[in-house]
């Protein structure tokens, strides 16, 4: 039985880790997720785990130690946030590359510049093409549970993928809630033991990793790539059912709020995802045939499932707390309408930039989404597909004191 | 019964380098990177930056590696290493490995440790991992061909310090970065050269057999950015030594120790002579060029007897 507790987000996380006890964690600290490898740091010291921590001098060597000791033969994890995901890009793509099984939890947070430690999508969005599997928690209990899920999905033979798992910045990592937390023999049971592949430590069976790869291989390893990140998404299923009949909270790749006969619907990724509900809600006590969509896996896409689950809507607005500078509209987006496409879906799609370094999401903003949707199933005509939700429009005064 | 360090039983150990690589005829990097591991009798891994050795050795589907190799990227050789190292131990102390006498290696070039690897390699040897350091020196980027780098030479042309009518090649006097590691109060830091193998190799065990981080510097040849013939490989390195613009040193505990000091010290032309990079030096109205050169060559072999004991 797993007891309930207030924690938030970022212990919870830390508290996952506790319980996956990895072999290595290297690490580096970044608002906002510094907590994470604070708390992690007291376990270390006070020998509540028996990891090896690695106090390196910069996330660029968080993730070069990790991919060496996973590489070597072990469990590995490291945490970051933002600029940090940002300096450790060139290797971030290495670790999924060289189909190493590390997890990483990655605490939202805008980009600079101009710098700003708050939430937003930009960090692990700009890193969606590298290979990662992402997956992304609305709250304290998702961030803690998506975390324990990840050590099995990235170890699975058939995946072997590194893991990044998403919770927002302050909001969820800051913020006390209630959390359950299961029995540490539980977690131990349910990730199992580590099973190393080629290890380097296996010094009486030589490999050679990250060897200089030409045109004539290069492709079908990444073929061999990308059919791994496609196999994920089983893997992403099967764990969550698996978790949902240990712990009774299941998962999927993605959640749908009052959706089956919604006429519109909002979609949203993490926590936003709590205050659209509520307006959900609200709204259907006024009638409104309003509902919600909450992809948890991004990375895969799951575009058959967003497909089946939003195609005989009206109209779908998604909500995209990164903007994707100079394309079609926010990352989110884009996807849901090359899903459409592809799938001879006509729904229309627009979409809603958002809460960019932690503007604040109301629920008024995200009501005046829907009656948008309203709008355009009722007129046909969508007058913006990209619109920037909560931003001053036009030439702002900057007034300064004299 | 550590292997004599001998030419003839050097010979019966097997090469953990295979022959069949890919680097150039001539290169010192293959031949400082057998007589490092020649050295050593214990299981070996290996940590090696972006470069030549790495591009030489391992293009796919092939591999020269008899040992447990990695390559990540250009600048995490030493964290790459560190992430290895404490695996090993982690998994040791716990009792899921069992313990041997296992040494940790990164080879990188001096692109890789002067410039963008040395950011990595300070954390490294500031967190003490127990591994050892190799940087093969060339003095420049050969791998993307002949750039300088912060331990080119002053005045030497590189395709990025060109002898051009303004500027004769570069304008900056080369990195101490044997001293700057040697300021992280390591237990072990020496500068080698490949054509005094005994004492490359002597520095080697002292360098595995560290109780933490060890670094070892050594120059090595490229006979296409240093521009001579590819069988003058081993004399570049001599006269480097000899000039006194190479000191084999090295420093144990804190501890400075010269370990080779030349008969005669030769003037600096004469390493520059053989070598196409300097040639430009030789024209009358850059000959003030050699002169600062050669008091630079001075000023810090001064320093180094100092801190030797042996001024």
């Amino acid at each position: 039985m797993g007891r309930y507790v207030a924690l938030d987000g970022n212990s919870a996380t830390a508290e996952a880790m506790r319980q996956i006890n990895p072999d290595v964690v290297a690490a580096y600290p970044i608002t906002p997720q510094t907590s994470i490898v604070q708390t992690f740091s007291e376990f270390v010291a006070d020998g509540l785990v028996d990891t090896e921590f690695i106090t390196v001098e910069s996330e660029h060597s968080a993730m070069s130690a990790c991919i060496g000791a996973s590489a070597a033969g072990g469990r590995v994890m490291t945490a970051t946030s933002s600029a940090g995901l940002a300096f450790m890009w060139e290797v971030v793509y290495v670790a999924a590359s060289t189909r190493l099984p590390i997890v990483m939890p990655v605490v939202n947070r805008a980009l600079s510049a101009p710098i700003n430690i708050h939430c937003d999508h930009s960090d692990s969005m700009g890193a969606r093409d590298a290979g990662w599997i992402q997956l992304f928690s609305e709250n304290a209990q998702e961030a803690y549970d998506n975390t324990i899920q990840a050590v099995q999905i990235a170890e699975r033979e058939e995946v072997r993928l590194p893991v990044m798992v998403m919770s927002d910045g302050f909001i969820t990592s800051h913020a006390v809630e209630r959390v359950e937390i299961e029995e540490d023999e539980a977690v131990k049971r349910f990730i199992g033991p580590f099973r190393p592949t080629y290890p380097l430590l296996d010094i009486d069976n030589p490999v050679t990793y990250g060897p200089l790869d030409f045109y004539d291989f290069y492709m079908e390893h990444k073929r061999q790539q990308a059919e791994a990140i496609e196999r994920a998404k089983e893997a992403v299923i099967e764990v969550g059912e698996e978790f949902g009949k240990t712990f009774g909270r299941p998962y999927g790749l993605l959640e749908g709020y009052k959706l089956d006969d919604a006429e519109v619907a909002v979609v949203v990724l993490s926590s936003t995802a709590g205050t659209a509900r509520g307006v959900v809600d609200d709204l259907r006590g006024r009638g409104i045939k309003a509902g919600l969509l909450k992809p948890r896996c991004f990375r895969p896409f799951p575009s058959q499932e967003i497909v089946a689950s939003l195609r005989d809507k009206a109209v779908v607005g998604v909500m995209d707390r990164s903007d994707s500078f100079g394309a079609l509209g926010g990352p989110l987006f884009m996807e849901i309408c090359a899903a459409f496409q592809a799938h001879g879906v006509r729904t229309k799609v627009v979409d809603y930039i958002f809460g960019l370094g932690g503007r604040d999401t109301t629920p008024d903003q995200i009501e005046s989404v829907f009656r948008d949707l309203l709008q355009i199933a009722e007129t046909g005509e969508i007058e913006r597909l990209v619109n920037w939700l909560g931003v001053r429009e036009g030439k702002q005064e900057v007034v300064t004191a004299a | 019964m550590a292997t004599a360090l001998k030419l003839k039983e050097l010979s019966k150990k097997e090469e953990r380098l295979a022959p069949g690589h890919r680097l150039c005829a001539g290169c010192a990097a293959p031949i400082i990177v057998r007589q490092v591991l020649l050295a050593i009798d214990e299981p070996v891994i290996v940590a090696a930056a972006t470069g030549c050795l790495e591009v030489g050795t391992t293009i796919y589907p092939y591999t020269a590696w008899r040992i447990p190799w990695i390559h990540n990227a250009f600048e995490n050789a030493a964290s790459t290493l560190s992430g290895i190292e404490t695996m090993y131990r982690s998994l040791v102390k716990q009792g899921k490995m069992k313990e041997r006498d296992m040494k940790f290696v990164a080879f990188a070039g001096d692109g890789g440790t002067y410039d963008i690897g040395i950011q990595a390699l300070s954390g490294v040897l500031e967190r003490g991992h127990r591994l050892l350091y190799i940087c093969y020196d060339n003095q420049a980027y050969m791998n993307t061909g002949i750039q300088r780098s912060g331990a080119t030479p002053y005045g030497a042309w590189t395709t990025t310090s060109p002898a051009g009518k303004v500027i004769p090649g570069k304008p900056q006097h080369r990195k101490d970065l044997t001293a700057i590691v040697a300021a992280h109060g390591i237990p072990y830091v020496a500068q080698a050269s490949p054509h005094r193998f005994r004492d490359l190799m002597q520095k080697v065990r002292k360098g595995v057999g560290a109780d933490g981080p060890a670094f070892i510097n050594v120059l090595s040849s490229c006979n296409r950015g240093w521009r001579h013939p590819t069988d003058t490989t081993l004399e570049m390195s001599r006269l480097a030594v000899d000039t006194c613009f190479w000191p084999l040193y090295e420093v144990e505990k804190r501890e400075w120790k010269l370990n080779y000091r030349p008969k005669e010290k030769l003037p600096i032309e004469e390493f520059l002579r053989p070598q196409g990079r300097f040639r430009h030096l030789f024209q009358e109205e850059n000959k003030h060029i050699i002169e600062e050169l050669q008091a630079e060559v001075d000023r810090r072999w001064e320093a180094l007897l100092k801190r030797t004991g042996e001024a």
